[in-house]
């Protein structure tokens, strides 16, 4: 990970939101760097969709202090948000409305877009997320699968410099789900910095460049994905028909923790890289019929993290 | 940072310079107007004055002793068909529209979402409230015009025009007597547009519109009921409905407007008061829904 010149597209400094006595967000300090994709994950209710309504200025917070994309939040927050595409808890929609008059009507009270031009981008924004045959169906007969797609074309019918979504495959299936990390994929190389919330790790820890981890209101650890998954925990496994010699070849190339076994023989990573293994085997002579390397899963970083599982936050 | 737009489409597409726009208010009054329900319930205003209209004209020898003013007037002029529909509805279906439209402004966004999209679009909430109450004072006008215009057609296809008699008992032409009419209905659309901003406070309040409708309609029956309590009668000048019905003054020879006036004043300063109040509550609101 090169070091980010640019300011933060996100920064939080004790952020903390109270409803009542209860502490939903206790305060924390967010950073998105420019160009990211930040995944923003915790369990339900640990505070990620009301961390994100504090940053786009649907709710006050009750101390601490943000600034989206240099603007500061909530006073200044018309200034960043034409900027900002925003998929928050859900899509919602006039039902008895089409997709595409839904989306017009996002347009429409959008000061800084073109109406010359909402058609055309009205459109290519439904294309985008494939709804274009289903354009003209009232909102109200759309499957989950359809509402979610069309919050975020919703979300993309101007230019935008940050995508905040939060819980984008809510209701998607799996090809659904694919397609979303594809989209977020493409904002990113077009520039954006996307911060994504989830609470299915699986979904979002492949695309992310950066993950926060929330829990109980608090962000238990944020950082770079690799610094997160932590390099050196990475397992490598390879099955060969010389289990010893594979074990050997492990040790000498700096893989510690090295175990043969009657099949093959594993190690921990560490600073190696994971190909430089398969090379050195093959090159002995060995014939490898397998090679895997295993990076952490994000839950169980987490769970050793808070101790518990990824379930709800009370 | 340089050039980070996204999304595939030229950054020409976006203005640098934000400028106002009266399309917001025609987004929202193509909601309002194209909405189903609402459609209904403008045809229900409607209905009255032809209901009235057929009923006088059937009975027309009988108008009854106990009719009111403009009722025993309606044979003279059609014209009269529009003021007994006002005077009529008045009570309860004028003051029910206006309510449903207000009290759903705000809280019929919020109820199915919609609300926490249009502000991260941006839409500033001072701009989405005002245009939210210009709206609904739109739709107030357009109500009793409904009633209005109705009941001038179906009133001169039944009864026919003519010079018009005035509460004072003189003739006036018909195209004054018509220009009083209108008259009277913007003095009434103007009313109820008072009523309208009491609804949009109330639709900040609460995530669930038929809640605000109801309590909009709870607090216009309860100044018409207190307005019909002699015992505070100090209070009545104050009252939202009180000067409703004196758009009578518009219809004497000449026009009076020693109580026109007053309920115009009434109206300004509920419509101020509530709106400030809709914006005071609005502009620091948490939005969760």
């Amino acid at each position: 990970m090169t070091a980010l010149a640019a300011p933060p597209a996100v920064r939080t400094v004790g952020l903390e939101k109270r409803f009542g006595s209860h502490p939903a967000v206790a305060g924390i300090d967010l950073e998105v760097p420019a160009g990211s994709v930040y995944g923003f994950l915790g369990p339900n209710g640990s505070g990620k969709t009301t961390t994100i309504r504090m940053l786009l200025g649907l709710v006050q917070p009750t101390s601490g202090s943000i600034e989206l994309l240099g603007s500061r939040v909530p006073e200044r927050v018309v200034d960043a948000l034409p900027r900002v595409g925003a998929l928050v808890e859900g899509p919602a929609f006039h039902p008895y409305l089409s997709g595409r008059d839904n989306l017009f009507r996002l347009d429409v009270v959008d000061r800084t877009a073109d109406p010359a031009t909402a058609r055309r981008r009205v459109d290519a924004a439904l294309d985008r997320v494939g709804l274009g045959p289903a354009a003209g169906k009232r909102f109200r007969a759309y499957s989950l699968g359809m509402r979610q797609r069309l919050a975020i074309a919703g979300a993309l019918l101007t230019p935008k410099d940050l995508m905040v979504l939060d819980e984008p495959t809510n209701g998607l299936d799996p090809q659904g789900t694919r397609e979303v990390r594809s989209l977020i994929g493409s904002l990113a190389d077009e520039g954006a910095t996307v911060l994504v919330s989830s609470h299915l790790l699986s979904e979002v820890e492949q695309v992310c460049t950066h993950i926060g981890i929330m829990h109980a209101g608090r962000l238990v650890t944020q950082g770079t994905a690799a610094d997160v998954r932590g390099v050196r925990e990475t397992q490598a496994r390879i099955e060969t028909d010389q289990p010893r010699e594979a074990a050997r070849i492990m040790r000498e190339l700096g893989l510690t923790e090295v175990r043969a076994s009657p099949r093959g023989a594993s190690g921990r990573l560490g600073s190696v890289a994971p190909e430089k293994v398969v090379t050195a085997c093959v090159h002995a002579g060995l014939s490898v019929t397998r090679y895997v390397v295993d990076a952490p899963l994000l839950e169980d970083i987490f769970v050793s993290l808070t101790g518990e599982g990824f379930d709800v936050s009370g | 940072m340089a050039d980070t737009t996204t999304s595939g489409v030229a950054a020409a597409d976006t203005r640098a310079v934000r400028r106002p726009s009266p399309r917001f208010l025609g987004s929202e009054l193509r909601l309002i107007f194209r909405r189903r329900r609402n459609q209904i319930g403008l045809l229900a205003l409607a209905a009255v004055p032809v209901f009235i209209a057929v009923t006088v004209r059937t009975t027309a020898s009988n108008p009854g002793a106990d009719a009111p003013d403009f009722f025993r007037s309606i044979t003279d002029n059609g014209l009269f068909v529009a003021l007994s529909a006002l005077t009529i509805e008045l009570g309860l279906f004028l003051p029910l529209a206006v309510s449903v439209i207000a009290g759903d402004s705000v809280a019929g966004e919020a109820n199915v979402g919609t609300l926490r999209y249009l502000l991260t679009v941006p839409v500033a909430r001072l701009r989405l409230l005002v245009v939210k109450y210009v709206a609904v004072v739109v739709f107030a006008f357009a109500a009793t015009l409904t009633v209005t215009v109705t009941g001038m057609v179906v009133g001169l296809a039944l009864f026919g025009g003519g010079t018009l008699t005035t509460l004072s008992g003189t003739q006036i032409s018909f195209a004054d007597g018509f220009a009083r009419v209108l008259l009277a209905s913007a003095y009434i659309a103007l009313c109820l547009a008072s009523l309208g901003a009491v609804g949009l406070f109330v639709s900040t309040l609460t995530e669930q519109p038929i809640a605000a409708t109801i309590a909009t309609l709870f607090v216009s029956a309860t100044s018409l009921i207190l307005d019909a309590i002699p015992q505070v009668a100090w209070l009545h000048p104050y009252l939202l409905t009180h000067h409703w019905t004196a758009f009578g003054g518009l219809l004497r020879d000449p026009v009076t407007w020693t109580d026109v006036a007053p309920g115009l004043y009434v109206a300004a300063a509920y419509a101020v008061v509530f709106f400030l109040a809709a914006w005071a509550r609005f502009a620091g609101k948490d939005v969760t829904s």
